[in-house]
């Protein structure tokens, strides 16, 4: 038997930066599964085959970054015959629970989920993937691993999404996995605070002149662009969508030196209202929670900007993230999760920002990070990994934490990045 | 030769020669019949160099004075647009700037027709969305300032650029502080100040 283990490289080399964010696992309770145990990750091997090379090796990287598994790598002496059964012993030697086995077929690829323990197929299934030149093909193949991910967990994984970041002055995407790092403002604007729809298919930003900063929304396929009713005067930035893509909420300035949160109905391009009346105090970066009910915002009325809740009709204002008077530092950057149970921010911690999770329920919070500057958290759609941008290589990148296992990953990206949104998940015929 | 042909002769060849460097002159000829002379001429020629002189008189003094006007342009406009600093995270408009908003407020009364735009600006230490906000406030509190002086509020606009239009893109102490800032900005009526009384 000529085998060996590359085991979990990225494990090896992500453990001195869980020395610096020493945060422990937050217990989210018990997840579908029949072995799946939340906490642990067992051992995951994709079956050698051939062909497929391309998706193959997507496909693991996906699962690896997933953060459920850990992933084993196959030398190349392992390769077998793509027809020759399943070594379950083999596997069994090496530790693994689950082997991914992935079979080309005619219009796309056949995958079956192993359970090495019992030697028996566990779910069985054809995805179509269109050709490797294709520009659907990448994120086709990141809802395979998406999909192999719920088989196990009950949960999907979340590797067919993208992230908006602000590189320079211009709004980028880029895949959850670092590839296809694409533009989507023209070169000639300066814009802030892109955001996602919740159907990826169109974003909203503030479009920033001199002297004002409307908001546009932008369809991702036809690049065609609106300004939204109401943010033709003043600047109006932090837009955020409600969970049904028809109501965006921003800040806007008002010439009392005032900023306020509105709403505006973009489906009808009407019917915009005050959701906040600020006078002596700041409030902006609205965030709704996943039912719509309620939104989490930053206000100023405490003399610094800390992090407080009110329901979308403006009403039942209140504190969110309890803080000290006078001696706790600025507090910004809300975003609520994806299952309403918390809502990450980042609050300067002598006066270097720092990522926290507060849950809303117990409203105890924890502080993710405490290496360098880390900043404007946004949740992935499965509420357990969190990207932000950190400096800690030097300028800003986006890093991506699994709040459970406190495994951290850098997005490489060519320049600053600031502002990052993570989308939900995609379709493989999205943008 | 009389006297007068001496005095016509010497004019002529003062004339011809407007005072420049002496050409060489040619090999002398021999001398001419003396030639009839145009009293009329002489006279126009130097009415015509009494105007000359005026006029470069005049000319002096107008450049002088335009040379007085543009300066005075341009440190009225430099008082109008110097810029104001805040310490960190604060609106505030500190003691030491008091004098320069004063002298903002006398030019902008003394200028009905000018308008300015008031641009509030951040370090990039905070929050990027929330220095949009913070700038706002900075903006703001210059122009009540100014109100508070007697300036019509038509006069102001205010805008915030955030920490998005660094004045110096170091990142250190100084270069915050110098980021940290109002930018005054004429959006009409900057080109003709009075200066106020």
């Amino acid at each position: 038997m000529k085998s060996f283990l590359l085991v979990g490289l990225a494990t090896l080399s992500a453990a001195p930066l869980l020395a610096q964010d020493p945060t422990p696992p937050i217990d989210r309770g018990v997840r579908v599964g029949i072995t799946y145990q939340p906490g642990t990750r067992p051992r995951l091997v994709i079956l050698p085959g051939l062909g497929l090379d391309s998706v193959r090796a997507i496909v693991q990287r996906d699962l690896d970054y997933s953060d459920r598994f850990e992933v084993l790598a196959l030398g190349p002496g392992d390769a077998t015959s793509g027809t020759a059964a399943v070594n379950y012993q083999l596997y069994r030697t090496l530790g693994a629970e689950y082997g991914v086995e992935l079979r080309a077929g005619a219009t796309g690829v056949l995958v079956r989920l192993h359970d090495i323990g019992s030697g028996t197929v566990r779910q069985e299934q054809p995805f179509a993937i269109p050709a490797l030149s294709a520009p659907d093909f990448r994120m086709a193949v990141h809802q395979v691993s998406d999909e192999i991910v719920r088989w196990v967990t009950g949960t999907p994984g979340v590797a067919a999404t993208r992230l908006l970041v602000l590189l320079d002055k211009r709004a980028y995407r880029v895949d959850s996995d670092g590839a296809a790092v694409t533009a989507v403002t023209p070169s000639a604007e300066t814009v802030l605070s892109p955001t996602w729809a919740p159907d990826g298919r169109s974003i909203a930003y503030t479009r920033f002149l001199d002297g004002a900063g409307p908001i546009i929304i932008q369809d991702l396929a036809t690049g065609r662009t609106q300004r939204v009713a109401g943010t033709e005067s003043q600047l109006n930035f932090t837009p955020a969508f409600a969970p049904d893509g028809r109501t965006l909420a921003f800040a806007r300035t008002d010439q009392d030196g005032g900023t306020d949160i509105y709403a505006v109905n973009v489906a009808d391009q009407c019917c915009l209202r005050r959701l906040t009346v600020g006078r002596f105090a700041d409030n902006l970066s609205p965030s709704y929670a996943p039912d719509g009910r309620r939104i989490a915002f930053v206000s100023s009325r405490p003399g610094t900007p800390q992090i407080y809740a009110m329901s979308s009709d403006g009403t039942d204002q209140e504190l969110l993230a309890p803080y000290d008077y006078g001696a706790t530092g600025p507090s910004n950057a809300p975003e609520w999760s994806p299952d309403g149970a918390s809502v990450a921010f980042h609050r300067d911690i002598d006066r270097a920002p720092q990522v926290f999770i507060l849950e809303v329920g117990s409203r105890r919070f924890k502080q993710l990070t405490s290496s360098g500057r880390n900043s404007d958290p946004t949740w992935a759609p499965d509420g357990r990994h969190l990207a932000f941008v950190s400096d800690r290589s030097g300028r800003g990148q986006v890093w991506i934490i699994d709040t459970e296992t406190g495994r951290i990953r850098q997005l490489m990206l060519p320049g600053a990045v600031r502002l990052p949104h993570w989308s939900r998940r995609l379709g493989a015929t999205g943008p | 030769m009389t006297s007068r042909s001496l005095m016509v002769f010497a004019l002529l060849a003062a004339a011809a020669c407007g005072g420049k460097k002496p050409v060489e002159a040619p090999a002398p000829a021999p001398a001419p019949a003396p030639a009839p002379i145009d009293s009329s001429a002489i006279q126009a020629r130097m009415r015509q160099d009494s105007i000359n002189a005026a006029e470069a008189r005049a000319r002096a003094a107008a450049e002088a004075a335009a040379r007085a006007a543009a300066q005075l342009q341009a440190q009225l406009t430099a008082e109008l647009t110097s810029m104001i600093h805040f310490e960190f995270n604060k609106s505030d408009i500190l003691a030491g700037d008091q004098a320069s908003l004063d002298r903002k407020a006398a030019i902008l009364k003394a200028n009905p027709a000018l308008r300015i735009q008031i641009a509030g600006n951040c370090d990039n230490r905070g929050s990027v969305e929330y220095n949009l906000a913070l700038g706002n406030r900075r903006a703001a509190a210059a122009q009540r300032y100014l109100i508070n002086q007697g300036v019509a509020a038509s006069q102001i606009t205010i805008v915030s650029y955030g920490e998005e239009r660094p004045v110096n893109p170091a990142d250190n102490e100084a270069a915050w502080a110098e980021n940290r800032n109002d930018q005054f900005m004429p959006t009409a009526g900057g080109n003709n100040l009075m200066a106020p009384k």
